[in-house]
């Protein structure tokens, strides 16, 4: 209980009046209206001025601003929890909906083992609070797509109190099919019919009363970007929520026939009641004719559910000989019939189409002659955008970090352990995960104008046919180009395709594209032991040797990993929509932080794994080369012998695991290069020249240079890029995968140089 | 019969049935290509394939391999 004055109570909310301040008179003035202490009142819709509406006694009364504010009330604690479950079709605006009625009360994470996003907030109406959790976009709710089977199990699993589906007002009928899926879950429904103001504009009219009593469902129009409709949807899901016991049941009639071998599956269905008590038996019984495969597997696991199964074959086939088509096929038709039937009674039309003006973009953007060039455009704007307005704030946090190292180290005794585990270790890790933050708040910022615009289904339109043909999505354009810059940002930006092969396929030959970081390495070694006029071409072959192995690594993940047929390319191309700033922050933001708190601390405990091996054994006193990386070094160098790698380069490639840009540095610790040890430094140039194993052969020669390069391009993701891998791909076990399929590959790739080179004579 | 992969810009044409793999039939289903639904073409992407046409109010891309399962009776 929490004492309030009536003036600042909360309305539509139970309210015990427990004292009146002031004189008799108002004391008096009050009783008379009913307003005694110990009175249950409410306080209907306030406004901002004028008469504060009271109901007392189921009686309204007004009573001045003034007077409420002498009035003392006990505000009872929100009591009532409802869970509802927000679903909708993608693009129709259900982000923006989950946000007008959540605030800033998110919270995201992942549904458990899949890697498929899950949003969950808090809304507040009257006495209720309810509990938003926001469903995956699916088109439907057959068992095809990951998406679409999280959705459906967390309806039929979690058993939300309700559903709120978010309907595309200007795409009714294809949007309602998918109501009508919802429908036959029998879980109370409520349709928020978004983007009605588009639809106004373009001469709409829906006679809500007339729907809402066709279907027995309520609904509220609402303009999501706008926050339009939001306080009338939670009135609507309250009230839903309170009438659910009397709500009446609305099935589709499918027509005699099928209707028919429904009934037969019911009969045989009820006798096993039990076993499917938890699913609604009418739409298990269309879920069975529509041969849906995850129902007919749960059937064939439970034991004496022959006769279920024989009897849906029976009815299938009986459907299949009178109409000639596939049950689901039947049911589609006549999901779109109901849904015309009803469109056509309530929804009147009095202009054409509102894709006029997305029409006209389409034209010119999507156009045979300029839509290569303007897609070019765009993607070297966005890569621009990513990688140079993030350089500054990296530039920054890098530089903070040294200062902080360096204020921290003043505190602590000069070259000891734990002077270099603070400084190096642990705010050198936290450095390099927050190092990655502006530019993954970049790549979120133009992902989100891409996607929110609809440009992004347009890119995958006109890249499919070549992404195609090295069997992939057109949708997995953008990360392979990312990589280019950072595999970082790259991974995430997998997360626009849909299907799970196509999305590990990418993610997996991502780090084949080469990097930003790679790039000092190649500066140096090319730098050192290639001619002028040859760097170039060596430069460019590398990025192309990464380029084919993806290329080649795609056709293999897809010919012996993820095999099967490829997800069908049927996407809605949206209508082009002027993004929002709310909407872009707020997908910067919740990807930005998942990104600090998920793969930052995989990196930060690397970095410092990384670091205490290379400063052990203390009696080393901070000399590398006696260091435990050095002896692991020194331990692989047989196997790494076969590339002509020797004991400094094997250490130099294990610290580059946190980072390959560390390699450069790394090199000129282990040669002794001090503080100048960057890719341009002479010191180091000419150690590696010079520098000779103790028999006078010179341990680096172009070969053995361009063996190094090709091993730095293929072998393992940088820590980052793994933490990331973990993250996206929902498991260890591809991480791993990966780090240990690339890094054999790099071996393989560098054997074949290195030997083969030697043959040839170089 | 004619299907959707051989329809030229501009044409309009009356879905009449569906072939192909369960997967794609249901999405197509999904996507609201029933029979007797209008299907009007409207592009090639640049490079030829896939393909972009209106269906129920909206627009649609699909490769050609998968509209050619989209058998269609012409307007015309």
């Amino acid at each position: 209980m929490k004492k309030k004055r009536l003036l600042d109570a909360r309305s539509r909310v139970e309210l015990t009046l427990s004292a009146i301040e002031g004189g008799k008179g108002r004391m008096r003035k009050l009783t008379d209206m009913g307003l005694i202490p110990g009175e249950k009142i409410r306080k209907l819709e306030s406004s901002q001025s004028g008469p504060v509406i009271l109901l007392v006694k189921g009686a309204k009364i007004a009573i001045g601003r003034g007077m409420a504010d002498k009035i003392i009330v006990e505000e009872k604690i929100i009591k009532k929890t409802i869970t509802i479950a927000l679903v909708g079709n993608p693009n129709s605006g259900k982000t923006s909906i989950f946000n007008n009625l959540t605030g800033t009360r998110q919270h995201v994470g992942n549904y458990p083992g899949v890697t498929v996003e899950k949003k969950e907030g808090l809304a507040r109406y009257g006495d209720y609070t309810i509990r938003v959790i926001d469903l995956p976009g699916t088109y439907s709710l057959t068992a095809y797509s990951l998406d679409e089977v999280v959705a459906r199990n967390f309806i039929l699993e979690a058993k939300p109190d309700l559903i709120v589906d978010v309907v595309d007002s200007t795409n009714l009928e294809r949007n309602l099919y998918f109501a009508t899926q919802l429908m036959e879950l029998e879980v109370p429904l409520v349709f928020a019919f978004n983007m009605s103001d588009i639809a106004k504009a373009a001469g709409q009219h829906i006679n809500e009363e007339a729907f809402s009593r066709l279907v027995g469902i309520k609904i509220t129009q609402t303009v999501g970007i706008k926050n339009k409709g939001t306080t009338q949807l939670l009135k609507s899901i309250v009230e839903t929520y309170q009438q659910k016991e009397q709500a009446k049941k609305i099935s589709i009639n499918y027509g005699k026939e099928i209707e028919d071998e429904l009934s037969k599956l019911l009969n045989c269905l009820k006798a096993r009641e039990p076993l499917i008590k938890q699913y609604p038996l009418r739409w298990f019984a269309i879920k069975l004719l529509e041969d849906d495969k995850d129902i007919i597997d749960f059937v064939k696991t439970e034991a004496g559910t022959e006769e279920i199964l024989k009897q849906s074959a029976l009815s299938r086939g009986h459907i299949m000989s009178i109409f000639a088509d596939d049950p689901e096929t039947i049911i589609a038709d006549r999901r779109y019939g109901f849904i015309n039937g009803m469109l056509h009674e309530v929804v009147t039309h009095t202009a054409e189409s509102h894709l006029k003006a997305s029409d006209m973009i389409d034209r010119v953007v999507v156009n045979r002659i300029a839509g290569i060039p303007i897609f070019l455009g765009v993607m070297w704007l966005m890569f621009k955008c990513i990688f140079i307005l993030s350089e500054k704030p990296m530039e920054w946090i890098e530089r903070a970090q040294a200062a902080m190292g360096a204020f921290v180290s003043g505190f602590l005794p000069e070259g000891s352990f734990i002077q270099g585990l603070i400084v190096d270790g642990i705010i050198g890790g936290v450095g390099s995960v927050l190092v990655f933050v502006p530019i993954i708040f970049m790549l979120f910022f133009c992902m989100s104008i891409l996607e929110d615009s609809g440009y992004m289904a347009r890119i995958a339109f006109i890249v499919d046919k070549f992404m195609h043909k090295i069997g992939l999505h057109g949708r997995s354009f953008i990360p392979m180009l990312l990589g280019f810059g950072c595999n970082v940002p790259a991974i995430m930006a997998t997360r626009v395709i849909e299907s799970k092969k196509d999305r590990l396929t990418t993610i997996l030959i991502n780090p084949f594209m080469s990097c930003g970081a790679k790039l000092p390495i190649y500066t140096l070694l090319i730098g050192v032991f290639f001619s002028k006029h040859a760097s170039g071409n060596v430069l460019f072959s590398l990025y192309l040797l990464g380029f084919v192995t993806a290329v080649i690594m795609a056709k293999m993940l897809r010919k012996f990993i993820f095999t099967g047929e490829s997800a069908p390319f049927v996407m809605e191309l949206p209508p082009y929509r002027l993004p929002t700033l709310r909407g872009l922050f707020t997908h910067m933001w919740e990807r930005g932080w998942l990104y600090i708190k998920k793969a930052g601390t995989v990196i930060l405990l690397g970095c410092i794994l990384i670091w205490t091996l290379s400063a052990l054994p203390i009696h080393a006193q901070g000399d590398l080369s006696k260091s435990y990386i050095a002896r692991i070094g020194k331990f692989i160098e047989p196997v790494i012998k076969p590339l002509g790698f020797d004991w400094k380069i094997g250490t130099a490639l294990i610290a580059g695991v946190v980072a390959k840009e560390i390699v450069v540095g790394t090199l000129g610790v282990l040669y002794g290069a001090g503080e100048d040890k960057n890719e341009h430094s002479l010191n180091l140039r000419n150690a590696l020249r010079e520098d000779k194993y103790p028999d006078g052969r010179k341990v680096f020669s172009p070969l053995i240079a361009y063996a190094l390069m090709v091993f730095v391009l293929l072998y393992i993701p940088c820590l980052s890029a793994a933490a990331v891998i973990r993250k996206e791909s929902g498991s260890w076990g591809w991480m791993f995968f990966s780090i240990s399929y690339s890094t054999l590959l790099a071996w393989i790739a560098a054997f074949i140089v290195y030997q083969g080179g030697r043959l040839l004579g170089f | 019969m004619d299907t959707v992969a051989l329809m030229i810009p501009g044409d309009k044409a009356k879905v009449v049935k569906l072939s192909g793999k369960v997967n794609l039939r249901k999405k197509l289903l999904d996507m609201g290509i029933v029979s007797g639904a209008v299907i009007e073409m409207i592009r090639h992407a640049p490079l030829g394939d896939p393909i972009q046409i209106k269906i129920k109010g909206y627009h649609l891309s699909l490769r050609k391999t998968e509209a050619s399962h989209i058998l269609i009776k012409s307007l015309r």
